[in-house]
């Protein structure tokens, strides 16, 4: 084991976590900051406690429209906007996982995280990563210290998650000295406040997008009112007009009809972002619950002592947990792909959009495993205040509120589902993945006789790891049989792409949360990480449980006859461990909640 | 100008307290700590007070390696080095015989710290170092102003303000509002790290006081409701069991 362990140091690719096994050693943990970027994280908690918790119901009630600007303005002056900005430019440079750790604890803002991840992410980036040296030195500085605030129009009315159908057009001026833009955007995030705009249209009849920077006080533009919005309702959000705008023909970002693929690697990095807000969102959710079932007292006792709240604070923690190893795992994996692809002397700005791009899967599973943990945690959070969280004045109504946009943007959840296997199987067509031979083993796995070596091995994970190990063969099986009997038409059949997505979520959830506890585990010992330990076990059963239904409805929904009952009785054999006491385990999480007065893991 | 600072590490304030050891050592398992929050208003004060008068500022802080990151921070807040006298900081003689060294020895002005430390909240520091040093202390300072060789201070005393004037050197406790917290911004989180830290020895110091034993309070009992008609019962418990009539 070890000395696979060892051997196995090298390159991590994107998607290959389901075709082979992942050792602790090759994961980064949170628990693994250094000094600096623990004090980056308090500065971004202290900056939420003195600027953004007393005035969230300002914030929200939009009757101040300079106050989300001002706030912007001094996370600008501590550098909070800069941390992805190179130096040069006037920012700090810092690493991918860094930069994940900020939108982390940003998360638990509210509308201030939408309004800061929409500059530092989708307003910023694209100049970032696809400006010339011009741009570049034009924006940025003013972005990285938020004299300038940005947005990002890429949604128009007739067009959503299929974004390339947009309508807004560019026209080239006769003199060929600027584009001409005229079109309806929508959902436009800091719109009312922004003074540069990332927006795209489509030059004569191209098949493809292009990006523009625009900027305020080019002519032509005008808004709708604050739109009125279920949560995150201090976010400026407006409809933005372009109406003859004239843009300068320098201000084209990259090379026309690229603003397509612009908009697509840039919501990778969204993804996974938006993955580490909702981490920080559910954490704060879950100090406050905690807090409010010790002190909530009905039949002579605090709640936080009956097992039904139990439950749900376990559930909540167990899956934040999941999701928080998972953020920090794929952002790692980033950091290290982009110093491999700076030693092969690509430049920053091109190994930046590679080494995400590289990982776009992992992205796009954070950012559903992310969001979905966070909604069960805001759920179970006004469940655990009762009628408390049905009232406007206590917190668990803004937090309800405030998370469910996060299944909707940057991709739905729908579409990142889609979008995983869509990648996985184009990288595995391109032969970046080999699928092919790993299905191939289960298929003769599944004809061949069962291994019957039940030779107990007591190290910690041994069962966990076996059954991951499975988990991977159910989602190897199920794909493999449905490309081969469906093939192109597999992409109609969303119903069994989002079975065959949650079989790759729930596997890589699992697992990551497995591998940070052993780290941890290995650090300080078993008897330290006992919360650790115990909130991946629940993790893993939670996962054997969602993929045994995903497995069993994918399952029915194409395959017949022999061949469905031989996948069924794989999907029994892959999804076989020796019973766990579920809710002693549960119990005992809670307790350590309970007795941590919250979120019992700080870094 | 050289201004000094002393800073505490200490729990946070939203700390569960244990003890260990029967209940003579405190339980730092588990436990995040900060500067002192009484410290950090004095630092605030000091970052203005070194930007406004050109001044050099160092922190000072009594304590194991464990300080590091909370001093650290200060660097990040704004101090230019900072000086860990490596020893554990057992009574606030000890640590005030430690300042009074380092202050003579790297020749400071102005030595700030908080009014208290939020640990042990003996108060006594700032005190012992005046009088160690043969210069004035002055606490609560809740504003001081520097011009020339003069100090202009306001203290909170029973029923009003004292507003005082001192000279150069002294020493102050300070507390809010002299100054507003100050959030590290990320250059100064940056520039922390090639900030010199000097960890130095101890002077001899006899220890003059020992903890016996720690105490937490009583857990609050739970709230008695007596119903309205029942007047009896409600005098009763007062005088019986609360013990107030």
């Amino acid at each position: 084991m070890s000395v696979v362990a060892e051997e196995t140091k090298k390159a991590i690719t994107g998607g290959e976590f389901l075709i082979r096994e992942s050792f602790a050693h090759e994961i980064f943990t949170p628990e693994e900051f250094t000094e600096e970027q623990k004090m980056i994280a308090q500065t971004c908690r202290d900056f939420l406690e003195t600027e953004i918790y007393p005035q969230l119901d300002e914030l929200d009630s939009m009757q101040h429209p300079e106050l989300m600007p001002q706030k912007m303005d001094k996370s600008g002056e501590l550098g909070l906007l800069g941390t992805a900005v190179p130096e040069q430019y006037g920012g700090f440079g810092m690493d991918f996982n860094t930069s994940m750790l900020v939108a982390d604890v940003i998360g638990a803002g509210h509308s201030f995280a939408v309004a800061l991840s929409a500059h530092t992410g989708i307003g910023t980036l694209p100049i970032l990563y696809y400006g010339n040296e011009e741009q570049k030195a034009k924006y940025l500085p003013n972005l990285a210290s938020g004299v300038w605030k940005a947005s990002y129009c890429l949604t128009e009315p007739d067009s959503g998650s299929d974004a390339n159908s947009g309508k807004t057009k560019a026209v080239l001026s006769e003199d060929g000295k600027y584009y001409s833009i005229t079109g309806q955007k929508m959902w436009i995030t800091n719109g009312g406040f922004a003074d540069v705009f990332i927006v795209f249209a489509k030059i004569e009849d191209d098949k493809n997008l292009t990006a523009f920077i625009v900027e305020k006080d080019m002519g032509g533009i005008t808004m709708n009112e604050e739109e009125r919005k279920m949560g995150i309702k201090g976010s400026s959000t407006r409809q933005v007009f372009f109406n003859d705008t004239k843009v300068p023909v320098e201000n084209m970002l990259s090379d026309r009809e690229n603003g397509f693929k612009i908009a697509v690697n840039i919501l990778n990095i969204g993804r996974i972002k938006l993955g580490a807000s909702c981490v920080g969102a559910a954490k704060a959710v879950i100090d406050k619950a905690v807090v409010y079932s010790k002190e909530r007292k009905q039949f002579q006792t605090s709640i936080s002592n009956f097992g039904a709240i139990k439950h749900k604070i376990a559930e909540m923690a167990a899956r934040t947990f999941a999701a928080e190893a998972g953020n920090y795992r794929a952002g790692q994996n980033i950091d290290d792909a982009y110093a491999r692809l700076i030693a092969g002397g690509m430049s920053e700005a091109e190994a930046k959009l590679k080494s995400v791009e590289e990982f776009a899967i992992e992205c796009a599973i954070l950012k559903v495993y992310g969001s979905e943990a966070l909604d069960y945690t805001v759920d179970e959070g006004v469940q655990i205040y009762g009628g408390m969280g049905f009232y406007a004045e206590a917190p668990m109504d803004r937090s309800y509120r405030d998370s469910r946009i996060n299944r909707i943007f940057e991709g739905t959840n729908e579409i990142n589902r889609m979008l995983t296997l869509d990648m996985m199987l184009k990288r595995a067509l391109k032969g970046q993945l080999d699928l092919l031979g790993p299905a191939q083993a289960v298929a003769a796995e599944l004809t061949g006789i069962p291994d019957f070596n039940q030779e107990e091995d007591t190290a910690l994970f041994a069962a966990e790891k076996k059954i991951i190990a499975n988990l991977k063969k159910v989602g190897l099986m199920i794909a493999g049989a449905a490309v081969q009997k469906l093939q192109t038409k597999l992409s109609h059949e969303q119903e069994l792409l989002m079975h065959l997505a949650d079989i790759l979520i729930q596997v890589y959830g699992a697992e990551s949360a497995i591998l940070r506890a052993e780290k941890v585990a290995g650090v300080q010992g078993e008897a330290a990480a006992k919360l650790y330990i115990d909130m991946a076990q629940l993790t893993v059963h939670r996962a054997i449980s969602v993929i045994k239904d995903a497995g069993t409805e994918a399952i029915y929904a194409f395959a017949e006859g022999d061949e469905m009952r031989m996948m069924l009785l794989g999907l029994k054999r892959f999804t076989k461990i020796e019973p766990v006491n579920l809710k002693n385990l549960r119990r005992e999480i809670a307790d350590a909640l309970i007795e941590a007065n919250g979120w019992a893991i700080h870094f | 100008m050289k201004i000094l600072v002393c800073i505490t590490h200490v729990p946070d304030t939203t700390s569960r307290i244990a003890f260990t050891d029967n209940n003579t050592k405190f339980d730092a398992n588990g436990v995040q700590f900060i500067i002192g929050p009484y410290d950090d208003y004095a630092l605030a004060r000091a970052v203005e007070l070194k930007e406004q008068l050109g001044a050099s500022l160092t922190v000072l802080n009594v304590g194991g390696p464990e300080s590091d990151p909370t001093i650290r921070k200060a660097l990040a807040i704004g101090a230019d080095d900072a000086i860990r006298v490596n020893a554990e900081p057992t009574d606030s003689f000890f640590v005030a015989q430690q300042i009074a060294e380092q202050v003579k020895a790297g020749g400071y002005e102005l030595v700030l710290m908080g009014r208290e430390s939020i640990d042990f909240n003996g108060g006594m520091v700032h005190g012992m170092v005046g009088e160690l040093l043969g210069w004035p202390a002055l606490s609560p300072v809740m504003k001081l102003d520097v011009e020339g060789d003069s100090v202009k201070m306001a203290r909170e005393i029973e029923g009003g303000k004292e507003y005082l004037e001192a000279k150069l050197p002294l020493v102050a406790g300070c507390q809010e509002p002299i100054a507003e917290w100050k959030i590290p911004n990320m250059r100064g989180i940056m520039s922390a790290r090639t900030k010199p830290l000097n960890i130095v020895d101890p002077v001899d110091t006899a220890k003059m006081t020992s903890v016996e034993v720690f105490e937490l309070p009583p857990e609050k009992g739970a709230v008695k409701m007596i119903d309205a008609d029942n007047v009896a019962e409600l005098v009763d418990l007062l005088k019986n069991e609360a013990k107030v009539l």
